[in-house]
């Protein structure tokens, strides 16, 4: 499997190529976003139905994490 | 006058219920589905005066001023957002305007103020290049209207108002039928169930006037006031077919609703999706950045509009103890809190604040035979 790059939160990750963004923050453990109240959040329905895993990709805010296939160079900012 | 019934809990209704309870009137209020369901929370719930004529602004002005005294103690209670409301020129021909709608709003002295482009950019950066300027009104604000209509039945309950859930079949003197049988009974009825009070009342002069609204995600500081265009009305008031306008509205979370539109004679809950495209092409022609959000949610809303934009507020022409408040149009959380005051006003004898006459009903289909 092809090995890329991307960067979460100014980090940098090796991963397979096409890896689900979702499933590859979950591995990390890494929170997604935090709760109006500030609690963390991360995927929950992995379909984009619930909103819950939203981060911001390549500076545009609110990209369901479960819906996006990493690609080199990818920037993901979540709310540690 | 000692007992009424009001049909219809949304945010006139239950406004109504308000004054009528606190004056010691037995009030029974009939919903349908539950309070605060139906137009109250399909609209944007904007606070806004409008000058669309004398009897609109003074009505409206009214109205902003008792919203401010009812959510001065616990704003958080209704959302309440003074945001104010920027309505955006872009061309020549709606500066002109801009000039004209300031001079209507100093002349009630209503706080305004002119902006150029240069200024109209400090205010709101989001919004394309090539706006001519436009018009700040820093005290229209915005409410989430559900919160206030069941804020606005607790305050009634506590003057012992009653709430009875059920469908009102039909109208008599002084008695209302509801369809699972139960009939009741009291001095007087108050119609206040917005577009719907045709199906009991179908010689009023209303007309259903669709809108769709979506909302998005959170995207704070993208704008800071209500963005409306100043054609707005022009676009607004047209009376036939289809039509949208520019209004985007900050809601204090962060998430935009953009508006609006409106299709006559349509009460369905079906989304009109090339209406809708057309709704949101023109919100990004304002917005740019719009195109990049993401919308959660879009759903139907159903005005009640009257032929001249004005509600009808008092006693039914031809039924004594027959009393209405519908016909908000656009504007009902706006006339909400003015109207259930002028409609108690008459139905007390009491002095009311402003001259009733503009809003009696009026424009009955049999009169006009």
């Amino acid at each position: 499997m092809k090995q890329i790059h991307i960067s979460i939160n100014g980090t940098r990750y090796q991963v397979a190529e096409h890896s689900n963004l979702a499933a590859v923050l979950m591995t990390n453990a890494i929170a997604n976003r935090r709760s109006v109240s500030g609690e963390p959040r991360m995927a929950v329905c992995g379909m984009g139905s619930c909103g819950e895993c939203r981060v911001t990709i390549n500076q545009q805010a609110h990209q369901l994490a479960c819906l996006q296939q990493c690609s080199e160079g990818m920037e993901v900012q979540c709310e540690p | 006058m000692s007992s009424a019934i009001i049909v219809g809990g949304g945010i006139v209704g239950c406004a109504v219920a308000l004054e009528l309870a606190q004056a010691g009137v037995q009030v029974t209020l009939i919903e349908r589905d539950c309070l605060g369901s139906g137009a109250t929370a399909a609209g944007m719930g904007h606070i806004v005066v409008m000058d669309e004529g004398e009897a609109q602004l003074k009505l409206t002005l009214y109205g902003q001023q008792l919203w401010q005294t009812l959510t001065a103690a616990h704003p958080q209670r209704h959302e309440y957002h003074e945001c104010g409301t920027l309505w955006v020129a872009t061309d020549a021909e709606e500066w002109q305007l801009v000039a004209e709608k300031a001079a209507v709003y100093r002349q009630h002295l209503i706080p305004c103020e002119i902006l150029d482009a240069a200024a109209l950019y400090a205010h709101e950066p989001a919004l394309r290049a090539g706006l001519v300027g436009g018009l700040l009104v820093p005290n229209d604000s915005v409410v989430y209207p559900p919160k206030s209509a069941v804020y606005l039945w607790q305050q009634a309950e506590k003057h012992a108002a009653k709430l009875v859930y059920g469908e009102v079949r039909s109208i008599q003197a002084n008695a209302v039928q509801l369809s699972d049988g139960r009939q009741l009974h009291a001095d007087a009825i108050v119609i206040a169930n917005g577009q719907r009070c045709i199906e009991l009342l179908p010689e009023l002069p209303i007309r259903a006037k669709r809108g769709q609204l979506v909302i998005t995600e959170r995207y704070p500081n993208l704008i800071k006031h209500q963005l409306v265009e100043l054609s707005y009305i022009k676009n607004a008031h047209a009376s036939s077919g289809d039509s949208v306008a520019f209004n985007l509205q900050p809601r204090p979370n962060g998430q935009l609703l953009i508006g609006s539109s409106r299709q006559f004679d349509r009460t369905d809950r079906q989304i009109d999706q090339q209406l809708l495209s057309t709704m949101l092409r023109k919100a990004i022609d304002y917005v740019p950045a719009l195109a990049d959000v993401r919308c959660l949610r879009t759903w139907t809303g159903v005005r009640a509009a009257s032929p001249d934009g004005l509600p009808l507020i008092g006693q039914h022409p031809e039924q004594a103890g027959l009393w209405l408040n519908v016909g908000h149009e656009g504007l009902g959380i706006t006339t909400a809190l003015s109207s259930a005051r002028l409609l108690a006003d008459q139905m007390l004898h009491r002095p009311a604040a402003l001259d009733l006459q503009p809003y009696l009903p009026r424009g009955l289909q049999q009169e006009q035979r």
